[in-house]
């Protein structure tokens, strides 16, 4: 039997934290104990405490590209359709492209959506708050998870708030006789709020598992990494919103 | 704590449940391009599990052999199922960065699996709008049988199979960036990572697109938008009033920005390899490893941008047409430097060479032959002049046929025959692994090579039937008797590997820790740390004395 097909099976139990029994700060052990302080140096899964969180942070930043380029595909179709005009045989020229009036409610969702982006970014920093997570590390309580949460929680209700919002644009809309299928414009409306909408249901369901992870991860990094991944996933999805939102307002 | 099959997420196990998903799907495809073949000659005859074959019945056919074997065979089996197999092993690591995004992403992708081949039992049968599906047929339920039931179930298949290619990939992208041992830099990696690395980048951004025109199609199936289509569709006499002014056009965009990327996606990885086996079966060094990379990556660039050569006489503007001609001559260029470096390894490696040679090396040299071979009509399919007499022909079967089909197989098999010892610890049998290859050759040459004449002829693809009022196309019958006698004899070649695996798996021959005298560290056990301190093709590595330095030192060694 060859050596790699008899060799340690792939998921093995980890008795270590896995960070090189070091305290997920960002600050790095100075002087004493003679060791090699420079992480790098350290072999692969023992380079500091920031290592996890780099790779789950890496893998988002890919998913969250492939979203951006779903979300291209549908802003270069509204392009493309907008300018799909034609000339009929008098030279005239001739475009169904109906300029649409945006409900002035989505100004007020979009302030939502940015004070949620402010909220969960308190989170963020609460819980990579160095004294707190050093006493969290060290089993006296749990400071950041106490202070993060509130934010956490706040941010679910700001995102929830903005869905609502979007909800009522759209029954503004249709009682305007503005449906999904009324105009090549509206079908682009209606899409893109709808598909946005369901990246942020997403984010609030991850919003949810973040909380609940609060409390039952036992791990410090590990709570770390999935409130980071979720904040900057809802920026990401904040940031898309401003783009879509432009969009919609400034070129009809 | 072990998790026990299903719910491992052990990258080896899931790559070998990859290679099985696929090896089904591609034995289902088979199976229906026979049916296909053998209708084409003998239109009345009946088939099992099926009858006799309606046209559109045919065109059921071809759209689910398609489907099949682009994505659940050369999407599947090359990028996930392969780079499982070895990925985290050539780079120094022990486990995948996120092992349970790999195992996610195989679960969706049987799903996926399954979704389409329910297709085949719904109500109207498969769709047989072909696998690009253009709209408005693929938009319209009335269009035809399979257009109702059959196309939304594979608009939802192909939806879930975006979803789980992003998925796997985001795991290879994560693995190859954050989890290479010391000393792998990025110039160390083996040409095999480089494919993948690339080929990853190529499906988040591709199918993130497939996905949105997914969802658009959808949207006009079910809630009456039109984006993709016009006013005034007629279908059987009757207006259908539902859809104002979309565009057709648009489909075709953003379908061809998928799918050819997604030619790319199938063919780095067997680039990757045919330079590794290559190396190691010449016992040299890779031919210019920089100039390797290069390539690999100005083909997944350049990959992006020459979509609309696939729509030439799609009422496209003129002045884009040139545009593509060019980029898509353009793309030749490092295709063609990666063929003549290929060639400078087989000449430079000609007294150096492993003798007599062995089944995986001689699958590479079918994938090369075939590329060369399919590649050179390439530059005259890139001709917007001559497209537009060839396009939806045979010429364009036998070309997709022969360097994305026979020469993505023939490296899938090298990989196959080359890392088998990796899954059962055993080699596959030489003797029937000649067998194979050989008869394989005769029977995929035989098969799609006519089919330039019949191209050239003028017969057009998609057709169910060439007897019929005119005889120009009857006249060509005897050539497709000729090619449906090929493919028969194609197929039935490949029972010999079936044959081989089973019988391998249980009675071959021990392989030993490395069977091949590889340098790249699948070979190699990983148990604590390793280090890198060469380069991934060290063979000859200093003219006389070891014949090949493995790229993995222990670093008990090093120290």
């Amino acid at each position: 039997m060859p050596a790699t097909f008899t060799r340690t099976p792939a998921e093995i139990d980890r008795k270590d934290t896995g960070i090189g029994g070091k305290p997920p700060v960002d600050r790095r052990p100075t002087g004493g104990g003679g060791g090699d302080d420079n992480w790098d140096n350290h072999p692969q899964g023992r380079r500091g405490p920031r290592e996890l969180l780099t790779r789950y942070r890496l893998g988002l930043f890919f998913g969250l590209a492939g979203d951006l380029m779903f979300f291209i595909a549908l802003v270069s179709a509204f392009f493309v359709r907008q300018n799909a005009g034609h000339f009929d045989l008098r030279d005239n020229y001739v475009s169904d492209w109906h300029p649409l009036a945006i409900p002035p409610i989505l100004w007020i969702n979009t302030a939502v959506l940015l004070l949620s982006s402010l909220s969960i970014e308190m989170a963020r920093q609460h819980l990579f708050h160095e004294v707190d997570v050093m006493e969290e590390w060290l089993g006296l309580g749990r400071p950041a998870v106490r202070r993060a949460s509130p934010w956490l929680i706040a941010t679910t209700v700001l995102g929830s708030l903005f869905l609502l919002g979007q909800w009522i644009a759209w029954q503004q809309l249709s009682s305007q006789g503005l449906n999904f299928t009324t105009t090549q414009n509206s079908h682009f409306f209606y899409l893109i709020t709808a598909v946005h909408g369901i990246h942020l249901i997403l984010g609030i369901l991850a919003l949810m598992i973040a909380l609940c992870a609060l409390f039952l991860l036992r791990r410090v990094e590990m709570r770390q990494i999935v409130v980071d991944c979720t904040a900057w996933y809802w920026h990401t999805m904040g940031i898309f919103w401003i783009f879509l939102f432009v969009l919609l307002t400034c070129f009809q | 704590m072990m998790r026990r099959w299903p719910f491992t997420t052990d990258h080896r196990a899931i790559a070998i449940a990859y290679l099985l998903l696929s090896l089904f799907a591609v034995a289902v495809g088979t199976v229906l391009s026979v049916f296909m073949r053998i209708h084409i000659i003998a239109p009345n005859l009946k088939l099992p599990f099926w009858g006799v074959v309606p046209p559109e019945g045919y065109l059921a056919l071809v759209t689910m052999h398609g489907t099949l074997m682009v994505f659940f065979v050369l999407t599947t089996a090359p990028v996930n199922g392969l780079a499982s197999l070895v990925l985290p092993a050539q780079i120094g690591a022990r486990r995948m960065a996120l092992p349970l995004l790999n195992a996610a992403g195989f679960w969706l992708t049987t799903l996926s699996l399954i979704v389409l081949l329910s297709a085949f039992f719904v109500p109207g049968g498969a769709p047989i709008s072909g696998w690009t599906n253009y709209p408005p047929l693929s938009a319209i339920a009335a269009a035809g049988p399979g257009q109702a039931t059959g196309m939304d179930l594979w608009l939802v298949s192909i939806g879930i199979f975006c979803l789980a290619s992003i998925l796997s990939s985001i795991n290879l992208l994560t693995t190859i960036i954050s989890k290479r041992c010391s000393g792998m830099t990025l110039m160390r990696m083996p040409l095999t990572i480089w494919a993948w690395l690339v080929t990853a980048i190529l499906i988040v951004f591709a199918f993130s697109i497939l996905l949105a025109a997914v969802v658009m199609l959808l949207s006009d199936r079910h809630f009456a938008t039109s984006f993709f289509v016009p006013p005034g569709e007629v279908i059987d006499g009757a207006l259908v009033a539902l859809h104002a002014n979309g565009s057709p056009m648009l489909w075709l965009h953003l379908f061809w920005f998928f799918g050819h990327p997604e030619v790319y996606i199938a063919i780095l990885p067997a680039m990757g390899l045919t330079s590794s086996l290559l190396a190691n079966f010449t016992r040299r060094p890779v031919f210019g490893y920089g100039f390797m990379v290069t390539t690999t990556v100005a083909i997944g660039l350049l990959g992006l941008m020459v979509w609309g050569h696939h729509m030439f006489v799609s009422g496209m503007n003129p002045y884009a047409g040139t545009a593509f001609a060019l980029t898509t001559m353009a793309i030749a260029v490092p295709s063609s430097a990666k063929v003549l470096g290929w060639l400078a390894m087989l000449w430079r490696g000609r007294d150096s060479r492993v003798h007599p040679l062995p089944t995986p090396m001689l699958f590479t040299l079918g994938f090369l032959s075939f590329f060369i071979t399919g590649g050179l009509t390439g530059p005259i399919l890139a001709q917007p002049v001559l497209d537009a007499y060839l396009h939806n022909t045979y010429f364009v079967v036998a070309h997709f046929h022969l360097i994305m089909a026979m020469a993505g197989m023939f490296s899938l098999f090298a990989a196959i025959y080359y890392w088998f010892p990796l899954m059962t610890g055993r080699l596959m049998s030489e003797a029937m692994g000649k067998w194979h290859f050989w008869l394989s050759l005769i029977g995929a040459y035989g098969t799609f090579f006519p089919m330039h004449f019949a191209g050239l002829a003028g017969l057009p693809r998609h057709y169910a039937q060439l007897t019929g009022s005119t005889s120009t196309l009857g006249s060509l019958l005897p050539l497709q008797t000729g090619i449906t006698h090929s493919a028969l004899f194609l197929a039935t070649a490949q029972l010999l590997f079936l044959i081989n695996i089973v019988w391998s798996t249980l009675r071959g021959q021990p392989a030993g820790s490395n069977p091949w005298r590889a340098t790249t560290m699948e070979w190699s056990p990983v148990e604590k740390g390793c280090m890198v301190v060469y380069g991934p093709y060290e063979y000859r590595f200093d003219g006389n004395s070891e014949d090949f330095v493995p790229q993995r030192v222990l670093e008990t060694e090093q120290e």
